[in-house]
């Protein structure tokens, strides 16, 4: 996309918006986990009462999740008309 | 005082009938109408049992009342409601007609005082369900209603044989808590499950859903399941088995969810999803993981409907509905964007929305009881849900590349449905205590401290990150994912053509033995009796004589052999 179609594009879908979201959620995360500094986190098994747990067990679960799709997708996926062809 | 009751689910069968056969302009007004009627109906009931019948020389029990009957069947006059709103200048009459008698079905076994009662509804909701689905008016609605009736049918005839053993056995078909020791409640407890799409049978919900028109599956996405969920609240409370069904249903609504390209089987998984979180509430049976199971599905129809009716709108207005062909399409349908975020973050449980008041119950009930396993799974699963609903919705319809679509919003009725669920979604989640006012059991619970905020925060934002970092490895594949179904779609029929074409083969070789050996018995016949074999052929006169002369011969010569024994 050039520079001139990006002005007539949407505001919301400029890249250089788009960085700025960028920016605001990395300061968005940065303070949520900050926030931990003033707010005492008890947990209820211990571990989820470490600095950051929940940030981290978020993120790694999310990819752990993405990634194990990710197999089991080679494994079941088929293309879209695949019953249409069995019935056949 | 004059005390009335009407079963609020014969007010809307009530409804459903006029709306069949009344005048197309008088239409709107009685299925708007309707399902309001039906609501002060819900609250004219009181505790206990209120009204009986004599069914089939049974006296049955058509309506009990009870806090999470009460909060169930509000919910779901409350969805009948926004539903026709949603539908009622888009959808055909019959299609509305059925939808508000399936909604009655769900009022019904809501308000159900005993396990006949229970089926007779569950079997209507089968029913209307079906012709909804149909609605969808293409092929694969056709065949997958058909697919979907079955299963239906098979899961109420389960549930039958269950209560009729329990009627033979107890003489007693009251609804109330049942061990799984026997039978009868093994099959009541599969009959149940079926219908919340439990493991292995979760395939009909995502095969079904999706096939119905853009209005009929913002209905189906209420009712049937959450159903289950209140007769698994009623009759197996605590039930441990149901945490780790339930379980399953959560990660396989995410991780098939992930794998979806069509907008509305994304959320079909979701609903199995949010559905396995119910499962686990009633699984763990304390009084506040049933409060949670009950605000869950309350909080759940509101938001699930929500992106339902977000989804339907799109679909309505382009005619598409997978995600490799949608996109963008945030600068033309800002309110359906808008409306769709809105349920996205709420079913992610985001502060200050209903799913942050609803979820954050159960996940505490299970670390009230201590149980760590569950609840690390719970959590990381909360973080799985904004992954495959709260973030891949939106993401992949409203916003990612340009597709070039420019739909506007759609028509004035779906958008106020739109903003009617977007402010309850939102209401909930601010004023927490007008939910938790309806709850069974008394809530000792506050969903907002820092700490809550502040974990459910991270947990969120870094899993948006997630799915922001991950991106690439979720480009869209114009695929399905083939499910457990296969085995009766696909696997059953192959199974069958196997062993006809085995039958065949055997039946060839069968015959080929037989041809074989009747044919050389006819030849050993032919040669014996054949017009030239030995025993038939016509023999000369001459070579008969010299026989005969043979014959006479030894004849003669026997005469002077001397008998034997004689002097």
């Amino acid at each position: 996309m050039n520079e001139r179609d990006d002005k007539h594009d949407h505001w919301l879908a400029r890249p250089a918006t788009i960085r700025w979201l960028w920016r605001v959620f990395g300061l968005v995360l940065g303070l949520v986990v900050a926030a931990q500094f003033f707010v005492g986190v008890h947990g209820h098994f211990g571990v989820d009462g470490w600095f950051g747990f929940n940030a981290a067990f978020g993120f790694f679960a999310c990819v752990a999740m993405v990634l194990f799709a990710k197999v089991l997708g080679w494994l079941v996926k088929r293309p879209e008309q695949y019953y249409r062809d069995q019935e056949r | 005082m004059f005390e009335l009751i009407i079963p609020p689910a014969f007010v809307m069968l009530i409804g459903a009938f006029l709306v069949a056969v009344s005048r197309p302009g008088l239409r709107p007004l009685i299925a708007l109408a309707a399902p309001l009627v039906t609501l002060y109906a819900i609250w004219q009931i009181p505790d206990g049992i209120q009204l009986t019948a004599t069914f089939l020389g049974y006296e049955v029990q058509v309506v009990e009342g009870g806090p999470e009957r009460r909060l169930f069947a509000t919910v779901f006059a409350l969805m009948g409601f926004g539903g026709v709103l949603f539908a009622f200048r888009q959808a055909k009459w019959y299609e509305l007609a059925a939808a508000m008698a399936y909604s009655a079905g769900a009022i019904g076994v809501s308000f159900a005082g005993d396990l006949i009662v229970m089926f007779l509804f569950w079997e209507l909701m089968a029913l209307f369900s079906v012709i909804v689905v149909w609605c969808g008016g293409t092929f694969g609605s056709k065949r997958a209603g058909i697919r979907y009736i079955i299963m239906h049918l098979l899961g109420g005839i389960i549930l039958k044989v269950g209560i009729e053993g329990i009627m033979i056995h107890t003489g007693s078909v009251e609804i109330r808590p049942l061990a799984l020791d026997n039978f009868d409640t093994w099959m009541v407890f599969i009959g149940i499950l079926v219908n919340a799409a439990a493991p292995p049978i979760s395939a009909w919900l995502a095969d079904a859903y999706p096939e119905s028109s853009p209005t009929g599956s913002v209905f189906l996405s209420a009712f049937t399941t959450k159903t289950a969920v209140l007769a698994l609240m009623l009759l197996f409370p605590g039930q441990p088995l149901l945490i780790w069904i339930g379980l399953w249903m959560i990660f396989y609504g995410i991780i098939y969810a992930l794998l979806e390209n069509d907008i509305r089987r994304i959320l079909s998984y979701s609903i199995i999803n949010q559905v396995g979180f119910m499962v686990v509430a009633v699984g763990i049976g304390t009084e506040m993981a049933l409060n949670g199971a009950a605000a869950h599905a309350f909080s759940h129809i509101f938001y699930k409907a929500l992106l339902f009716m977000s989804a339907g709108a799109v679909i309505y207005q382009t005619g598409r509905h997978k995600c490799s062909e949608l996109g963008g399409l945030f600068r033309t349908m800002p309110l359906t964007t808008i409306c769709g975020t809105i349920g996205a973050l709420a079913i992610s449980a985001f502060p200050l929305t209903s799913g942050f008041i609803s979820k954050s119950l159960t996940v505490s009930a299970a670390a009230g009881e201590h149980m760590t396993l569950v609840w690390f799974l719970l959590v990381a699963a909360s973080a799985g849900v904004f992954l495959h609903a709260g973030i891949k919705f939106p993401w992949y319809v409203f916003f990612q590349r340009d597709s070039g679509l420019r739909p506007k919003d759609p028509p004035w009725n779906m958008q106020a449905a739109m903003v009617l669920f977007a402010v309850v979604c939102i209401g909930l989640g601010v004023f927490p205590e007008l939910l938790y006012g309806l709850l069974p059991y008394p809530v000792d619970y506050v969903p907002y401290t820092a700490e809550h905020v502040i974990t459910q925060s991270q947990l969120l934002l870094f899993a948006g990150l997630a799915f922001f970092v991950m991106l690439p490895l979720m480009k869209r594949t114009l695929t399905i994912s083939l499910d457990l179904d296969w085995f009766w779609r696909v696997g059953w029929v192959r199974l069958f053509r196997g062993f006809e074409a085995l039958l065949g083969g055997l039946q060839r070789a069968a015959s080929a033995l037989a041809f074989g050996l009747l044919r050389r018995f006819s030849g050993e016949l032919m040669r014996h009796h054949g017009a030239e074999g030995v025993l038939a052929r016509a023999w000369p006169i001459g070579s008969m004589l010299l026989w005969v002369a043979v014959l006479l011969a030894v004849l003669l010569l026997l005469r002077y052999v001397p008998e034997a024994g004689s002097p």
